[in-house]
């Protein structure tokens, strides 16, 4: 049997999403709670990790999502930059704040940090995810 | 003042480790301890007795917070500290695979 | 719009969009790659230009004001870095397309490239010691990776060392700057300088002060700490040798360890001459111990591995002397030795592509079949040697003239017998390669490596023999922005100059 027992295959499976769904809190809060970005984006990656550790995969498999984690990453980066840069060409300073701030503790608010949090999240998510699935092809490596 | 001292000989702990020590993978644990000493050592930086974390959670909250800046230090070197010991044990494990040995007294193929 | 951005912002996107590019058409990275480095060039010319009428353009990310926020204050020092930086990356962009043929995943050698560049950039303009630490840490991680990128038995082995020498040199910085703000309060470089100003010369200021030098030294190689530099040079694919020789070290160790202990901590040779006594003796250690070894090697990339020790030593003693004659001599060491070590380690690459080896045993008579590597390589090494009017004659003129004003003739007279041994061993590699009969036939460098070598030797000779003019609009306000210490601080607040 592929992956690991069923009674791990069942607790995955139940938990997988709830921590996909905290992961998505912790990142959307992150300008009014404690968090932000990287948590959040190291909570999601970890939903992906244990879902491939509970069940298993096939080599093919891991080479398609690494190529795809790589792809998601730069998107990451890029949005992460263009935010940045967007600021620079709208407002003229890199990284200005210049979105409206909205009322403090509330959900749309504090300019264009939750976007930043978003990038973040995206790239960190997926750097981790790659970093693990970098680290767990040592094991085809290792075989041949 | 011990308790920064202590962040040191943290710190020299870790030192030993990656002097002393011939497996590659103690090695990079070795770096591990540093980099836990150094954050250590900031976290402690910015300690005030008696102060909340610097979290606001509403309009009119007491201004009696520790210092954040070095929280905010802390979560970068960490983010560092995790690329370089993934990147490390990367190579750790590629150099097993090609030596078949964590030992470093055989990995001598250069001249230096 | 402001340009200071840039400089880190354009490489960093350049990083980001390479993963994608590939997936779309291959070449598109190599092109894309090029040409940015290339607009890098444009960007840091258009940089001297502007540091000529103001002393320091001052960018406050975010528009948060100085001691708040961080800030990126670009000086005359800085153009001058990052017109280094500019140009060894463009040829060693140009250079890689037909070299990496041989590889695979070529897109990841283009990703790792741009984020070197974006790091080195990132430290020679920022205004901020922990921005510092993470850009260095930023290119420091990427240069480990393109040692290993051929993942061989000795890439490995190699990237392992240069990591741990590397690592221990950024965690003890960060162990620093973590001292530092336990004291200040503050990571500004300008606002460090003002609260040091309050402290005074007391212990702890030392101490501080020796832990950064210990951490840049491993960075720069320097001879206590080089055991890094033979094996990761040669190891490294030779485009990347070349920017790690030509500029990495000198603006991971070099350029830092020179704006902080001028413009932060603001030590001048005449209150603190023993400190630039032991810079001295540390430069002299390394030309010497790193130039005999050099004389025994019998690898081309080792041996000038060697070579790279040994003339960073050269700039250190000239930080060392600190007087402006010294300091110039030192900038001009890093045009100098920048290009010239970039161009070596570019005709060593050529030569590997052609033969497969760099073995000095096994090479002879390459001059015939390859001429313009030749050549380059000979203009590249009377350059290294000091044989006028190149720039590297102008570089070691300055330091002597810097030793004999400030009273050291046997320095002088020291560092112009050490520059014998360079020529020792470069005419060692002269006449194993180039001279002789030829064995086998060869391939020939392909153009696009030609361009590249050219490109290099062209400036070689044309700052040569026009010193005078980058003597006085670019090196020598350099020179001056160092020299102004801690006045540094004060620019940076003064904000009439923000946002340029």
């Amino acid at each position: 049997m592929r992956g690991m027992s069923l009674i791990v295959k069942t607790i995955t499976n139940i938990t997988v999403g709830f921590m996909f769904i905290y992961g998505l809190y912790i990142i959307l809060h992150g300008h009014l709670t404690p968090g932000g970005g990287f948590a959040g984006g190291v909570i999601v990656a970890g939903a992906f990790v244990l879902k491939i550790l509970a069940f298993g995969s096939e080599r093919s498999a891991e080479k398609k999502s690494a190529t795809r984690a790589s792809i998601f990453e730069s998107i990451g980066g890029l949005l992460f930059i263009g935010i940045a840069m967007s600021a620079l060409l709208v407002a003229g300073t890199f990284f200005l704040n210049f979105l409206p701030k909205g009322t403090p503790f509330h959900l749309l608010s504090a300019g264009i940090i939750p976007f930043c949090n978003i990038a973040i999240s995206i790239k960190v998510g997926a750097g981790l995810f790659s970093i693990f699935l970098a680290l767990g092809a040592m094991k085809y490596i290792m075989e041949d | 003042m011990i308790i920064f001292a202590s962040c040191i000989i943290l710190f020299l702990i870790g030192l030993y480790a990656i002097v002393t020590k011939r497996n590659l993978i103690k090695i990079a644990i070795g770096f591990a301890f540093i980099e836990y000493a150094v954050n250590l050592l900031f976290a402690l930086i910015g300690f005030k007795h008696g102060a909340l974390a610097p979290i606001i959670t509403q309009v009119n909250t007491p201004h009696n917070f520790v210092d954040p800046i070095p929280q905010a230090l802390v979560l970068t070197a960490i983010v560092i500290a995790l690329g370089t010991t993934a990147l490390m044990l990367t190579v750790i494990l590629r150099i097993y695979n090609r030596y078949k040995t964590f030992d470093i007294a055989e990995i001598k193929k250069l001249k230096g | 719009m402001s340009f200071i951005p840039l400089f880190f912002a354009l490489p960093l996107i350049t990083a980001f969009l390479i993963p994608i590019l590939g997936k779309i058409f291959k070449p598109l990275i190599w092109i894309v790659s090029t040409l940015v480095s290339f607009v890098l060039f444009i960007i840091s010319l258009y940089g001297i230009a502007v540091t000529q009428e103001i002393p320091m353009v001052v960018y406050k990310m975010g528009n948060w004001p100085p001691p708040l926020g961080i800030v990126m204050a670009f000086d005359s020092f800085s153009a001058v870095t990052v017109f280094v930086i500019s140009i060894i990356s463009f040829t060693s962009c140009l250079f890689s397309y037909r070299f990496l043929s041989r590889y695979t995943g070529q897109w990841k050698f283009y990703t790792l490239l741009m984020l070197v560049i974006a790091g080195m950039m990132g430290i020679s303009i920022t205004g901020d010691l922990f921005n510092m630490f993470v850009f260095l840490e930023i290119a420091a991680i990427a240069s480990y990776a393109l040692v290993a990128f051929g993942i061989d038995a000795k890439e490995l082995e190699a990237a392992f060392k240069y990591m741990v020498m590397g690592e221990i040199g950024g965690l003890t910085f960060l162990l620093s700057i973590a001292l530092l703000y336990a004291k200040t309060s503050t990571l500004n470089l300008a606002d460090i300088s003002y609260s040091l100003q309050v402290v005074g010369h007391t212990p702890f200021f030392w101490m501080i002060l020796g832990m950064m030098l210990f951490a840049f030294s491993i960075k720069a190689g320097l001879v206590p700490f080089h055991s890094w530099v033979p094996d990761a040079y040669p190891a490294a694919p030779a485009p990347i040798s070349s920017l790690l020789a030509g500029i990495c070290t000198k603006v991971f160790g070099i350029y830092t360890m020179a704006r902080i202990i001028f413009n932060v901590f603001g030590l001048t040779r005449a209150h603190d001459p023993m400190f630039f006594n032991i810079l001295i003796g540390m430069g002299l250690l390394s030309i010497a111990f790193a130039g005999l070894t050099a004389l025994n090697q019998t690898d081309y990339k080792r041996l000038l591995a060697f070579s790279s020790i040994s003339q960073v030593g050269y700039i250190l003693i000239g930080f060392g002397i600190g007087n402006f004659y010294g300091i110039v001599g030192a900038i001009f060491y890093i045009l100098a030795h920048g290009f010239a070590k970039g161009l070596l380690f570019l005709t060593s690459g050529s030569v590997v592509y052609a033969t497969s080896t760099s073995d000095l045993k096994k090479l002879a008579g390459l001059g015939e079949r390859m001429p313009t590597t030749a050549w380059s390589f000979r203009f590249g090494g009377l350059s290294l040697v000091g044989i006028p009017p190149l720039v590297g004659f102008f570089a070691k003129l300055f330091i002597i003239l810097g030793a004999i004003k400030a009273g050291f003739l046997w320095l002088a007279v020291l560092a112009i017998l050490l520059s014998i041994l360079t020529l020792a061993y470069l005419l060692k590699i002269e006449n194993s390669v180039f001279m002789k009969k030829r064995k086998s036939d060869t391939k020939r460098a392909p153009f696009t490596m030609r361009i590249g070598m050219v490109f290099l030797v062209v400036l070689i000779v044309i700052i040569g023999i026009g010193f005078q003019p980058v003597m006085d609009f670019i090196v020598g306000p350099a020179a001056h922005a160092l020299l102004r210490g801690v006045e540094y601080a004060n620019l940076v607040f003064s904000h009439v100059l923000v946002n340029f």
